[in-house]
């Protein structure tokens, strides 16, 4: 059954085991833990020295070993307890995994919560051409790039299957956000810039044996300024909330300094959660946290909830604000264009990404939309990652403001 | 560190750290008394976090003076480096020092370089002054608003904090014989991380309840009458249970009652409350809100129920 019992058949020839440790860093890689060939045997070392008598000392000799980082543990933790068993219970297991991936019944709650991506890693590519041409799609539209099915499925980010979840993932690790840097008032030496470094110059003094000292310099250090994203989560929005979680995890964790908020009903900041820096744990943590997925609106209160709760805690520093909604307002955009004029006037830019206006015949007729458009500084799409593509230059803040509202679009405020 | 021998001005119970602020005409909650006996005593940094004018810079002044210790403040600001936090080397007198021993024949750089990177050379700003006081009395030391500046000055004060030492490359590490009392102050327009709140000890400073707030006045203002009081404290504890952008902190209560004692009242009425509203509200949306109908109703409140407790 475990490993004991597997140590206990002295019959074995040691060769097995190192197999087994073979087949089980492959099956890790294939989960996307990065496991290089060295591994295996320092691995199968670290067996000789420990033992294989208990399971437990055997499981943190492989972890101390296969894994480098802490957001890959939980990962390893289920492909231990799924590969280090009976191969027909493993199986098993698997097969009644597959309704989970490929359509979920939603009966199976109790079964324990395996990684979808670790599911396939563990299952032979069986159906590998089953539906080529969605992936194609992705490109093309994010809300669409999931068959119908899984859009009405629940909120069960998991059920992503590794190969979505991969070419998504490359595509939105491949996104930076290559926010104009600021000049802040730190320096740091450099060979030419405004400052003379006396510092470095009096030690060069001392050193040197020239008669001439050479001046060293400071120059001012530059960085992107703090990023704060407003993500609406209301029913409208649902397609694509799902889909810009990703994008949203993968630029919080690029850099420092970007905070993250989700509203529908009431305002939830969801930074924390996603700063784990496995995307399957950090989503599974936001759904957890966020109570009000795809319900109703209230954009205007909760920006009413931001100024006063969080404008000053995160709007420090020139802070640039992402705001990613439809502008369906259920409450009929009451207060909100006060609001989003004082959210405007708190950060350096505002810029307003609205999935519908990849639509030619948008027209901005919602009063919340018309609420919101006056004061913001960028108006720009954000339905596939295209559009996130064009958002990377918008955000270069030496550009002018940009809204640029389609060829259909009433003419603001009116 | 230093031994847990209980230097003699130091307060030896809660109620002494209350008997001290007090003394101070501070007039400190409990859990605040609390947070700052511990950090006395255990030598931990206090880390006081709070909206704009409650008191958090005061209770390190007050501390300083009931302590009978110097206080040396550091006011943060963004791009605040070590030259300016915690030493530089005084370059003129480097430089005319090279001059003096290129003038007397001095070949032996070696030498040189010792002689110029000394004590003597070294200018202390506040957080090495703090650790290596030049009277020997560690001090009391203000980190005011440290929300203002960046991470890397955040990294840098974890080193300090912890161990109250600096390194400097050219002399070697510098500790403290005796850990000031570091006081941290923060109006959180920027989160502080985590690993610098560890090591302290945090403390939320809230706005008053009526009856502290009260006290604090007659303290601070005495010249003020006691139904002016009354009514000064009632009218702002009612304005902080409003919807406002910014409500008025103690500092605002203190500078309404010393404008309206400047302008000769003695009883709160609505036209004076419009005239002065400036002092206590700082936002145009809260004046705005605060219409003369609103203000009339609070003053009428104000008048029939005095401080609701």
């Amino acid at each position: 059954m475990t490993l004991a019992t597997r140590s206990g058949q002295a019959g074995l020839p040691r060769g097995r085991l190192a197999e087994n440790v073979l087949h089980f860093v492959r099956v890790l890689r294939a989960a996307g833990i990065p496991v290089g060939p060295a591994k295996v045997i320092d691995a199968v070392a670290a067996l000789e020295v420990v033992g294989i008598a208990n399971k437990s000392d055997f499981r943190e000799a492989l972890a101390a070993v296969l894994v480098s980082r802490r957001e890959h543990l939980p990962l390893f933790e289920q492909a231990f307890d799924l590969f280090w068993r009976n191969p027909k219970l493993l199986e098993k297991m698997v097969a009644a995994l597959l309704p989970r991936v490929y359509g979920r019944t939603g009966e199976q709650a109790q079964e324990p919560e395996v990684a979808a991506r670790l599911a396939q890693a563990l299952s032979p590519p069986k159906r590998p051409d089953d539906r080529p041409e969605e992936m194609e799609e992705v490109e093309l539209d994010a809300a669409l790039s999931f068959s119908p099915r899984e859009i009405l499925q629940q909120k069960d980010f998991a059920t992503m299957t590794a190969d979505e979840l991969r070419e998504v993932k490359a595509m939105l690790a491949q996104l930076r956000l290559p926010l104009h840097e600021h000049p802040v008032r730190r320096t740091r030496s450099a060979r030419r810039g405004s400052r003379v470094d006396l510092r470095a110059t009096m030690r060069g003094m001392t050193g040197a044996a020239g008669a001439v000292a050479p001046l060293a310099y400071r120059r001012r250090v530059r960085r992107p300024p703090p990023l704060v994203v407003l993500c609406d989560i209301s029913g409208s929005m649902d397609r694509y909330a799902r889909m810009l979680l990703h994008f949203l995890h993968a630029i919080t964790n690029d850099r420092h300094r970007v905070h993250t908020l989700v509203f529908g009903t009431r305002l939830t900041n969801i930074t924390r959660h996603l700063t784990h820096r496995d995307v399957d744990v950090a989503l599974a943590r936001v759904t957890a946290a966020v109570d009000d997925w795809a319900g109703g609106t209230r954009i205007g209160a909760c920006m009413a909830d931001f100024n006063r709760f969080w404008s000053r805690r995160l709007l420090g520093q020139n802070a640039v604000v992402l705001l990613i909604s439809d502008g369906l307002d259920a409450e009929g955009g009451e207060g909100l264009g006060f609001e989003v004029e004082r959210l405007a006037k708190s950060c350096t830019r505002l810029i307003w990404l609205n999935p519908l206006l990849r639509y030619s015949g948008f027209e901005a007729r919602p009063a919340g939309i018309r609420a919101m458009l006056p004061h913001v500084d960028d108006f720009l799409p954000v339905h596939n990652i295209a559009s996130l593509r064009e958002l990377a230059a918008a955000l270069d803040l030496r550009r002018p403001r940009t809204i640029k509202p389609p060829a259909g679009a009433s003419s603001r405020g009116a | 560190m230093t031994a847990q021998v209980n230097p003699p001005n130091l307060p030896a119970t809660v109620d002494a750290t209350v008997d001290l602020l007090t003394a101070q005409d501070y007039v400190a909650e409990r859990r605040l008394a609390t947070a700052v006996f511990l950090a006395l005593k255990l030598r931990r940094p206090l880390f006081l976090e709070g909206e704009a004018g409650v008191g958090k810079t005061e209770i390190a002044k007050v501390l300083a003076a009931g302590l009978g210790k110097p206080l040396v403040r550091l006011q943060c600001y963004e791009g605040l480096d070590t030259a300016a936090a915690v030493y530089e080397w005084n370059y003129p007198r480097q430089m005319i020092e090279i001059r003096l021993a290129e003038a007397a024949g001095e070949v032996a750089r070696d030498r040189l370089s010792q002689d110029i990177f000394t004590r003597a050379f070294l200018l202390k700003r506040p957080l090495l002054q703090a650790i290596d006081p030049d009277d020997g009395i560690a001090p009391v030391l203000l980190i005011d608003e440290l929300d203002r500046t960046d991470e890397p000055f955040e990294a840098y004060l974890l080193e300090a904090l912890s161990d109250f030492q600096v390194s400097i490359p050219e002399l070697g590490v510098i500790r403290a014989k005796e850990a000031p009392v570091v006081v941290i102050t923060s109006n959180r327009t920027r989160e502080i991380h985590d690993a610098i709140k560890r090591r302290c000890l945090y403390h939320w400073v809230d706005y008053p309840d009526a009856l502290r707030e009260l006290e604090i006045l007659r303290r601070k203002c005495p010249r003020a009458p006691e139904r002016l009081a009354r009514e000064i404290v009632a009218f702002t504890q009612r304005l902080r249970r409003m919807d406002l952008f910014k409500a008025p902190g103690i500092a605002e209560t203190l500078d309404w009652a010393e404008a309206l004692l400047t302008l000769d009242r003695v009883a709160l009425d609505p036209q004076t409350v419009a005239d002065t509203l400036g002092v206590l509200l700082k936002y145009q949306d809260d004046v705005g809100a605060l219409t003369p109908e609103v203000a009339q109703r609070l003053v009428a409140e104000v008048e029939a129920e005095g401080i609701v407790l």
